[in-house]
């Protein structure tokens, strides 16, 4: 049989292959060759062959049947096949092969070879890709190694230790010894590869890492001797002595810093040194720098080493090197939490990235301007982001809408603005934003009550212009349907108002329920829109027209909204008018504290959960704020901000405890319920979905008001009313007064009731009770008790009183028992 | 550290690929054609480095061949970029002008060097000279091997 051909000519043979076909047949014509010779045993060209196998492998072809061979070949004596065997190893052999553990024994033997470059193949073998299995049988060998005083041996026997611990934790110990004289070597080589090592123990065993913060003032010297001794040509790359090393110590010395004072204290100098003598000229510079940054933002450094690190940062935003201002911003948005005041210093520079042409950039640009938002920029900021949300790249748009909707309700400087921004943004990105913010803008626009005749314009205008984006074509007409009658009023305080007929709107709505364009869930929103204009439009004959053909459409959820319309306007037309008016302002039930870290970015559904004893009820309050900032959740809750109490500061992420006082931590343990997702277009709490108006005077019998609390002056009255459609509401309005000669301000009413009620406390009419009897602030309380129980309300009232903070807990158990029979 | 190196052309042709974490052969070979894929997509303008998957990747471009480096979260881009500067420094050193057929015909030598740089995805040694002086002796090693043989056989007595 003539000699298999050699490495160089089959490569060169089948570079010459014109077409993938011809490729494949030379490469199956030589593999059968290369199988019948393994077949033979033949030792002489079995390295030949196992690298033309590699080759051929490398181009994609399966090579499993040269596994075997690569083992003989590890086996050999000749220095020639183990190092082709050894390769074909790593490249064909990893732990998922079953042939790998055969592996073990001459990997054993090998590294005990009298041999040091095969010792280093073994090493390196088993280093790259040694399974747990012979990481376990071969530790001892590698131990050992790692003891000797041979060099080349010495820093191989180092990182092989590295993989070993990383695939068998538990054999971290065994290393322990050999480690302790391992920074005192000269070498190099040696001295990264230990650097190396020791990082991968601390960050593994904190054990580890307190035995090893010992070697902060060895590392430090080392560090400082790299930076201070002079030109070493064998080390030096352009300028400077060893970064590969220096950068490893300062990662190191990151990990021993960290969280200890004392350690952090002894680092500062050399941190400084690096920060303010490395040239910054080329790469291998900003390397280095971008290393100490880490380390000094991440241990306990003084706070103008801090600043140090920021300013080097902007440096950085401002280099040329797209590669610098890359790690400039990931870096920076790491520390915008921590130093924010610092990091807003270069918002200009983060603002311009965001017109980089590389993604990469512009995403972590985008991150860091909504991290910097704060009230006194918002409105610059936002013209910049809704500019770029305007041009960028759809991957960036879903997030950036979601980002700006969260800042916007942040900071929003007044309604228009708010309501401007949130249009701008359903216009440019409408089929980004998320799901869930159409019935947050909903909630939004509802209760910014003054706003309703321009919002409802403007969204108007909207969809004459552009069906196609469904979020905004849902929000739109959702919108028309609660405020058609102001859009025809051709009332518009904001800006010049439109003429717009009955018809034109309902030729827009109809046109949205025809449309290709428009989704099963846009029909179902402008079905229902159309159904709500028959009791603010006149033109009710045509509606119920279109009402009555969709009683017939193929999609059942259209089919079912039509035909339950159909029956109020047949049979039930006398509830009509009732069930269809105006929508209340909505509350957003707030779920207690912890609940809340739980759920965050920026998680806005409401969650009702299961306390030990009672359900708590939220209320808006001032405290609100300073709540979440203790609790840490800036971004837990969006947080409306109100000036007018009529208005509800839906709060965000208050902790209610009306059991003891306000616990923060622990407490009574808090089980979050899975929050029952509530439908943002129905009040909560109205389980029959029909009334949306609070007070219901209807054919109940008159109910006796009661007094449920008096004491300092502050006395507090009961009526109530039963809710006729469901019997299982009872309706109380609360009156408070005050007798004495001072006002009450700050007034917050909080009320729990057993598990088996359930509770919805309105806004208040106002929280100040002026003094002498000179007025009330009057609260609208629902409760729904299905169970018929007797009622029991806790409730708890804090008040400021004479400059002095108030509060106080009572229990109301003397309902009439017509409240709740 | 450093999950993975791949050296590929611009028409995307694999020319070196070295996994220092056990990964299955079709997992491998859908990374390398993904990863490929977004950075031959890449314009010249753009940064070396890109998030893909949860893995932050360092490139760069030598002539017609890209190095590309997988790192983790806490790795150092910049160095990275020096890591894959000193690796194609020492393949020129040995190769002499090094140039991409000689990687293409000499791929397990190119492979050699590199484990002489790197093990488990992390420099051994950061002296050129001395990475390049194993890999000397290692060669003498095998051309010792080689010589004998050969003057055996051409004796007939192999």
């Amino acid at each position: 049989m003539p000699a298999p051909i050699r490495l160089r000519e089959l490569i060169r043979t089948i570079r010459t292959a014109r077409t993938q076909a011809e490729e494949r047949e030379m490469i199956q014509k030589e593999c059968a060759a290369i199988r019948s010779s393994f077949r033979e045993e033949d030792n002489t060209y079995r390295c030949r062959n196992v690298a033309k196998l590699l080759y051929m492998h490398m181009l994609g072809y399966p090579a499993h049947f040269g596994q075997l061979e690569c083992l003989k070949l590890i086996a050999s004596q000749k220095f020639t096949d183990k190092r082709i065997g050894y390769l074909g190893a790593m490249l064909l052999l990893d732990e998922r092969q079953d042939v790998h553990l055969l592996m073990t024994n001459c990997i054993k033997n090998d590294l005990n070879h009298s041999t040091q470059y095969v010792q280093g193949l073994a090493l390196c073998t088993l280093g790259c890709m040694g399974s747990s299995e012979m990481c376990r049988d071969l530790a001892g060998e590698v131990e050992k190694l790692l003891k000797t005083s041979n060099s080349y041996l010495r820093k191989k026997a180092a990182l092989c230790a590295v993989h070993v611990i990383r695939k068998v934790p538990e054999l971290m110990e065994m290393f322990l010894p050999a480690t302790k004289n391992l920074l005192s070597e000269k070498n190099h080589g040696v001295l990264h590869t230990s650097v190396v090592l020791l990082t991968e123990m601390c960050e593994r065993s904190p054990d580890m890492l307190l035995h090893f913060r010992k070697l902060v003032p060895q590392l430090v010297r080392i560090l400082k001797n790299l930076i201070m001794s002079g030109y070493s040509p064998e080390h030096d790359v352009s300028g400077i002595s060893d970064p590969f090393l220096q950068v490893r110590i300062l990662r190191l010395l990151r990990i021993l810093g960290r969280s200890d004072d004392d350690s952090s204290e002894a680092m500062n100098d050399i941190l400084a040194q690096v920060a303010t003598n490395t040239e910054t000229s080329k790469n291998v510079g900003n390397a280095i720098l971008y290393e100490t940054v880490l380390t000094i933002m991440d241990i306990k450094s003084e706070s103008g080493l801090r600043v140090l690190a920021i300013n080097i940062l902007g440096r950085f935003l401002l280099n040329n090197d797209k590669n610098i201002r890359y790690v400039a911003l990931t870096s920076l948005l790491k520390t915008v939490q921590t130093d924010h005041n610092a990091v807003q210093r270069h918002r200009s520079t983060i603002v311009d990235c965001l017109k980089d042409l590389d993604v990469s950039i512009k995403r972590r640009a985008m991150e860091l301007s909504f991290a910097l938002v704060n009230g006194n920029n918002i409105r610059g900021m936002m013209k910049e982001l809704l500019y770029f949300l305007d041009s960028c790249d759809p991957e960036f748009k879903a997030d950036c809408a979601s980002g700006v909707f969260l800042a916007a309700e942040k900071y929003a400087p007044s309604k228009r603005w708010h309501i401007d921004t949130i249009m701008r943004v359903l216009t440019t990105a409408g089929s980004y934003v998320r799901d869930d913010s159409v019935p947050n803008l909903i909630q939004l626009i509802t209760n910014s009550v003054e706003m309703h005749a321009y919002t409802v314009q403007r969204l108007y205008k909207a969809l004459l212009d552009d069906i196609s984006q469904q979020p905004l074509v849902q929000v739109s007409s959702w919108c028309i349907g609660e405020y058609g009658d102001l859009l025809v009023s051709g009332q518009c305080e904001e800006e010049e108002p439109i003429q717009v007929t009955e018809d034109e709107v309902l030729d827009v709505l109809e046109g949205l329920l025809v449309s290709n364009l428009s989704t099963p869930v846009t029909r179902g929103y402008s079905l229902t829109a159309i159904m709500k204009l028959s009791t603010r439009f006149s033109s009710v004959n045509r509606i119920k027209k279109v009402v009555s053909i969709y009683g017939s459409s193929i999609d059942v959820e259209l089919q079912q909204r039509a035909v339950e319309y159909n029956a109020l306007f047949k049979k039930y037309d006398h509830m009509r008018p009732a069930l269809l008016e105006r929508m209340p302002i909505m509350e957003k039930t707030a779920s207690n504290g912890p609940t809340e870290i739980m759920q965050t970015n920026g998680e806005t559904e409401p969650s009702v959960p299961d306390t030990k004893h009672l359900p708590l009820v939220t209320q808006p309050a001032n405290q609100a704020n300073d709540l979440l900032d203790l609790l840490g959740g800036n971004d837990v809750m969006p947080v409306i901000q109100t000036t007018l109490p009529t208005k509800p500061a839906s709060a965000g992420g208050e902790l209610l405890d009306l059991l003891g006082d306000l616990s923060l931590t622990g407490g009574p343990t808090v089980v979050p319920a899975p929050a029952p997702s509530v439908p943002v277009s129905q009040p909560p709490f109205l389980l029959d979905g029909l009334s949306s108006q609070p007070l219901f005077n209807d054919t109940s019998a008159a109910i006796p008001p009661m007094t449920a609390y008096s004491k300092n002056g502050l006395k507090i009255e009961f009526t109530f009313e039963r809710a006729n459609p469901n019997p299982n509401i009872a309706v109380i309005t609360i009156h408070a007064t005050n007798t004495t000669e001072a006002d009450m301000t700050e007034f917050v009413f909080q009320a729990a009731v057993p598990k088996t009620f359930q509770l919805q406390l309105l806004s208040p009419s106002s929280n100040i009770v002026p003094a002498l009897n000179q007025g009330s602030v009057t609260q609208v309380i629902r409760v729904l008790n299905p169970q018929k129980q007797q009622l029991r309300m806790r409730v708890k009232l804090t008040y400021t009183h004479k400059g002095s903070p108030v509060q106080d807990l009572a229990e109301v158990n003397n309902f009439p028992p017509q409240s709740w029979q | 550290m450093m999950r993975f190196m791949l050296l590929f052309s611009r028409q995307g042709k694999l020319r070196l690929q070295k996994w220092y974490t056990a990964t299955a052969e079709r997992d491998k070979k859908k990374m390398v054609r993904e990863l490929m894929q977004v950075v031959l997509a890449r314009k010249p303008k753009m940064s070396s480095f890109l998030e893909w998957r949860d893995l932050k990747i360092v490139y760069k471009r030598y002539a017609s061949l890209y190095f590309c480096c997988a790192v983790e979260e806490q790795d150092n881009e910049l160095i990275t970029l020096e890591v894959i500067h000193r690796f194609v420094e020492l393949l020129d050193k040995y190769f002499g002008s090094v140039c991409e057929l000689d990687i293409i015909f000499n791929f397990e030598k190119a492979y050699f060097i590199l484990d002489e740089f790197l093990i488990g995805g992390e420099i051994q040694d950061t002296s050129k000279k001395s990475v390049l002086k194993a890999i000397e002796q290692a060669d003498l090693l095998q051309e010792e091997d080689e010589s004998p043989r050969s003057v055996l056989e051409e004796m007939g007595l192999a």
